[in-house]
């Protein structure tokens, strides 16, 4: 009784506190706390958080195979929404607070800054796969599917050198960024090759999110000791 | 002979602190604007802050509260505000500062004896930072080239060199390899002379705070902020042009010269528009920060572009 309200009521906290750095942004903004510059600030901000939020998607496969809590699978879909949303927010503070539709200097910026060239194309390469995150998408894309959202590594790749060309000499938080992207990567590489020498079943296992979910609710449920 | 300019802003352009533009309110009301319609187009064109067009440019005093908050100052921390939290310990007395180098009379200074036969004075100048925002600060201080005078630079003498004090204990931010310690910077012979560059102590009447570089900083008004060394304890008079700390750690990106100039970007961003602080819109960045009038006759015959 009490692990499937945990469950029904886990999903809602956890987007919750997905949220709490937003609302934290607001409350400043609101509450007249923010320094110097706002727009600068508000714009690091949410770009901060949405590099956060599609390195924690990412940990997500790795951690469920690491762990076997095969129920974290079913947050990864929440996680890189809302990593997607955050980066909608800080591509939008740039275009209509920072920039104000100033067209000839944005498109400036994307074609010759390298660091904006480089975070534009991992902002929209990040779209197709917001588009393509609905149960029906997975289905109908089957296999497809899990090659297109491979391109999620891309778009970290790119936030963590977005991040890391935007500094002028302090390096240290996009460089631990990068590293863990780079242990991330390992440990997909490692399961991969793991799976190629294993079993067809492994295989099945890439199967994405919603089926996986599914598949796994019911066994947890029979399997009283598994969380 | 001195010729004694005006400050650039006259005290009389200056905005009384009431009526300063308060961009945070307008920042909550946008964002509560930005709440309640989510994501509907939340700024109205028309409603342009006041004094926040860019043309007919206004250049009020930036507030007492954003000079002493928002500051690039490595020694004390990477973040802008760590130099406010960090250097409310920061000890500027005793303090000493070496004069040495092509001088006549090598010396090392009590501060205090340094400043009595000064006359400081108020001045009101424009303050463009390399990262492209700005402010409008009314700086106490001296022109550089009363020092000068008084020391006595030898014919070889071409540059000036300034070094920040290096002290691990009381600058936290020297503890990493951020930039190369201690911050140096240097300035021609005659840049370093020119009546608008001073060595400032304060600033809106009151001693200079810690975190803007006290108790001596320099204050070049035409060149990009970097080259207003802090915390001086050493002014040394050179033949070769000193290095300077931003150069040496990015030289594509900043040179020696580092004057404020809207036609050459840095190459990670445009220098053409700027911020300045409490204003919502950017607007266009003058060349030599709007005292051409005064400084572009030193670089005739210099390729700006190259020597950026």
């Amino acid at each position: 009784m009490i692990p499937r309200l945990v469950r029904r009521v886990a999903k809602p906290v956890v987007l919750l506190a997905c949220l709490v750095p937003l609302g934290m942004i607001v409350a400043d903004a609101l509450l007249d706390r923010l320094p110097a510059e706002p727009i600068k600030d508000v714009t690091h901000r949410t770009g901060f958080w949405g590099l956060t939020f599609i390195t924690i998607t990412l940990a997500v496969t790795p951690l469920r195979r690491i762990t076997r809590w095969n129920w974290v699978a079913g947050y990864r879909r929440m996680l890189g929404l809302i990593g997607f949303s955050y980066i909608c927010v800080h591509f939008l503070i740039y275009l209509v607070l920072d920039q104000f539709f100033a067209w000839s200097y944005i498109l400036e910026d994307i074609a010759e800054r390298p660091y904006i060239t480089v975070g534009f194309t991992g902002f929209v390469l990040l779209i197709p796969l917001a588009v393509t995150s609905t149960a029906a998408a997975v289905r109908r894309l089957g296999k497809k599917w899990v090659q297109l959202h491979s391109l999620i590594y891309v778009t970290a790749l790119a936030g963590v050198v977005h991040f890391m060309w935007s500094q002028k000499a302090d390096v240290r938080r996009p460089t631990i960024y990068g590293l863990v992207l780079i242990g991330l990567l390992a440990v997909r590489l490692i399961m991969r090759r793991r799976i190629v020498a294993g079993s067809q079943r492994s295989v099945i296992r890439e199967a994405p999110t919603r089926d996986a979910q599914t598949h796994q609710t019911h066994r947890r449920e029979q399997v009283p000791g598994l969380r | 002979m001195l010729i004694r300019r005006p400050p650039d802003i006259p005290p009389s352009e200056i905005t009384p602190e009431s009526v300063y533009v308060d961009r945070r309110r307008f920042i909550a009301t946008a964002t509560a604007a930005a709440v309640g319609l989510l994501g509907a187009p939340l700024i109205n064109r028309g409603s342009t802050l006041e004094g926040s067009g860019t043309q007919g440019l206004t250049d009020e005093l930036t507030p007492f509260d954003d000079v002493t908050t928002y500051n690039n100052y490595y020694e004390f921390g990477t973040d802008k505000a760590d130099p406010s939290r960090n250097a409310t310990a920061f000890r500027t007395r005793p303090w000493t500062v070496e004069v040495a180098g092509e001088v006549a009379k090598p010396a090392r200074y009590d501060f205090d004896d340094l400043l009595r036969p000064v006359k400081v004075e108020e001045r009101v100048y424009r303050m463009r930072c390399v990262e492209a925002w700005s402010m409008v600060i009314p700086w106490m201080g001296f022109p550089l080239r009363t020092l000068i005078d008084r020391v006595q630079p030898t014919s070889r003498a071409r540059y000036v060199e300034f070094t920040t004090l290096l002290d691990r204990d009381q600058m936290p931010g020297q503890r990493r390899d951020v930039l190369p310690w201690p911050y140096v910077e240097g300035l021609r012979m005659d840049e370093a002379r020119h009546p608008l560059t001073i060595l400032a102590t304060g600033l809106y009447g009151k001693p200079l705070p810690n975190q803007n570089g006290a108790p001596l900083r320099l204050v070049v008004p035409w060149k990009y902020g970097f080259k207003g060394c802090k915390a001086i304890v050493r002014i040394r008079f050179t033949e070769r042009q000193p290095m300077s700390t931003w150069n040496v750690m990015a030289p594509d990106e900043y040179g020696f010269y580092a004057n404020v100039n809207p036609e050459v970007d840095h190459p990670r961003w445009s220098q053409a528009r700027e911020r300045r602080i409490g204003e919502f819109r950017r607007r266009p960045t003058l060349p030599f920060n709007g005292y051409a009038d005064q400084v572009a006759s030193l670089y005739g015959g210099l390729d700006l572009r190259r020597n950026f």
